[in-house]
């Protein structure tokens, strides 16, 4: 990682999936965390050069469809299958799993979920609340759901992290975690620390 | 009613780098969707055919746009007039993702805006220059675009407010403070939203562009002006290949600054929209001059 002057070791590059979206909330999230170097991500070369990558909120059918149309779907399902940490944010959640329930087809196809997407209605069932998720934080946490979708149901090693009102909101699988709403539209770092601390820097040998 | 704001301001951050595409019917809302639309704004009459029909223009029929929304899972938007607050209940009332309290549409109230902080569903609204879109925040909007000038498939008008708008910003920025409440005043602004936008160097909300987006060109244009995505209006369905069209303004809009793709995604369209030169328009016949 960094030294204590600043300069030194390699950075951690994390890729935030740029096609469509709120990119930019979670960049300026990883621009907070030492060491760490987020990266806009639009093309095949980019992610290649990332160590992890966020797919963020938007519109999964627009970020699917632009995923598809610019050949990111097959390299990005790959790495993804080769270990490289990955966190899906709602839209996110839903272009990972292998089911989605209300929907004609998958995306990447990467996670043992099944998806709900906009499980909750319109955006006047959109909602806020607070939870302590004790996986990634000891304190309550922020959620911010927007037209959000949640899981139905989990398979094989898949870790249930948070439900609200018995409904799944967070959940991960070795390498891949995925959550309902979005810590990148608060204050709160716990989930992007948690992302790297717990999930990125233990598979890399920087 | 703060947390409801915030939400609001949310779900525009949710469509940043999209195209929200008018449509007048299921089939069409399906195409957008399947081309990669962020959301849909569902209306009786593109701006084009507004324009031509002439008469007056308002609130689609709620049983339209709720099948438009059964057919369509991305947000689905609609207009009501300015200053109609009882059009915007009923679209309330119906669920409706967003509201675009429209000058495309006749204006209900030539004086007042509707008051936005009434409503727990979000509002967009047109702008012009840095101080309309700031009164419009003022009053509860979670979301701006320019106002261009709809339905002449002419993206000049676009261009003089997102340029306006940022230069406005830039201007704020450079200010010492005590200038501000004087900007405040000549803007016609809220004081506490112009030391946001100074201090922030942007709006409080999400910025789209609108009124005469014609061609991918077009849209990444605007983006490269700094807006964060782009309303196509007539743009899409008046061209003799919508589909195509589409998908290609979609395209160009992620990625707005590879001139590679702009190419790729540019050739063989068809023929755009039939377009007007917006001098030809007679001052009662420009939708940006409606609301103040």
């Amino acid at each position: 990682m960094q030294n204590a002057d600043g300069k030194g070791d390699k950075m951690i590059n994390i890729g935030v999936l740029g096609l469509q979206g709120a990119v930019v909330e979670h960049m300026e999230k990883l621009q907070q965390i030492n060491g760490v170097s987020p990266i806009k991500i639009k093309t095949k070369q980019e992610i290649e050069s990332v160590h992890a990558l966020i797919i963020p909120g938007g519109e999964s059918t627009a970020i699917g469809k632009l995923m598809e149309d610019f050949n990111l779907m097959y390299i990005i399902a790959d790495r993804i299958k080769k270990g490289m940490p990955v966190w899906g944010t709602c839209a996110g959640m839903i272009l990972m799993a292998k089911k989605i329930s209300n929907y004609h087809r998958t995306f990447l196809n990467v996670m043992d979920i099944k998806v709900k997407r906009n499980a909750y209605g319109s955006q006047l069932d959109s909602f806020r609340t607070t939870l302590r998720i004790p996986e990634v934080s000891d304190s309550e946490i922020p959620l911010v759901f927007i037209r959000a979708p949640y899981v139905e149901e989990v398979w094989n090693d898949v870790k249930i992290l948070a439900r609200v009102d018995d409904k799944i909101v967070a959940c991960r699988q070795a390498h891949m975690l995925a959550t309902s709403f979005h810590p990148e539209l608060t204050d709160d770092m716990s989930f992007h620390k948690y992302f790297v601390e717990q999930m990125v820097i233990p598979v890399l040998n920087l | 009613m703060n947390e409801r704001y915030e939400l609001n301001k949310n779900l525009a951050q949710m469509l940043k780098g999209g195209v929200i595409m008018d449509v007048v019917n299921v089939e069409q809302a399906q195409i957008a969707e399947k081309a990669g639309a962020v959301a849909v704004m569902a209306l009786e009459r593109v701006p084009a055919d507004i324009r031509k029909h002439g008469g007056v223009a308002r609130m689609s029929d709620p049983k339209m746009i709720k099948e438009i929304k059964a057919a369509v899972s991305i947000p689905v938007m609609a207009k009501v007039r300015i200053g109609h607050f009882v059009e915007a209940q009923i679209l309330e009332a119906i669920g409706i993702d967003y509201i675009d309290e429209s000058e495309v549409l006749t204006p209900a109230d030539e004086m007042f805006h509707i008051n936005k902080h009434d409503f727990k569903v979000p509002f967009v609204c047109g702008a012009r220059n840095l101080g309309e879109a700031l009164r419009r925040i003022g009053e509860g909007a979670s979301m701006i675009r320019t106002k261009g000038e709809a339905g002449t498939g002419n993206v000049v008008e676009a261009v003089r407010h997102m340029r306006t708008m940022m230069s406005e910003i830039r201007r704020l920025q450079n200010m010492p403070k005590e200038e501000l409440m004087t900007a405040a005043k000549e803007m016609g602004a809220p004081y506490d939203l112009v030391v946001w936008v100074a201090e922030h160097g942007r709006l409080p909300v999400v910025n789209f562009a609108a009124g005469g987006i014609a061609t991918p060109a077009d849209a990444a244009l605007m983006m490269q002006l700094g807006s964060d995505g782009v309303f196509v209006g007539s743009g899409i369905f008046k061209s003799s290949d919508p589909e195509k069209r589409a998908r290609a303004i979609v395209k160009a809009t992620t990625y707005y600054n590879d001139p590679k793709v702009l190419a790729e995604v540019s050739e063989d369209l068809g023929e755009a929209m039939y377009s007007l030169d917006v001098h030809q328009i007679s001052k009662e016949n420009l939708y940006a001059e409606r609301g103040w």
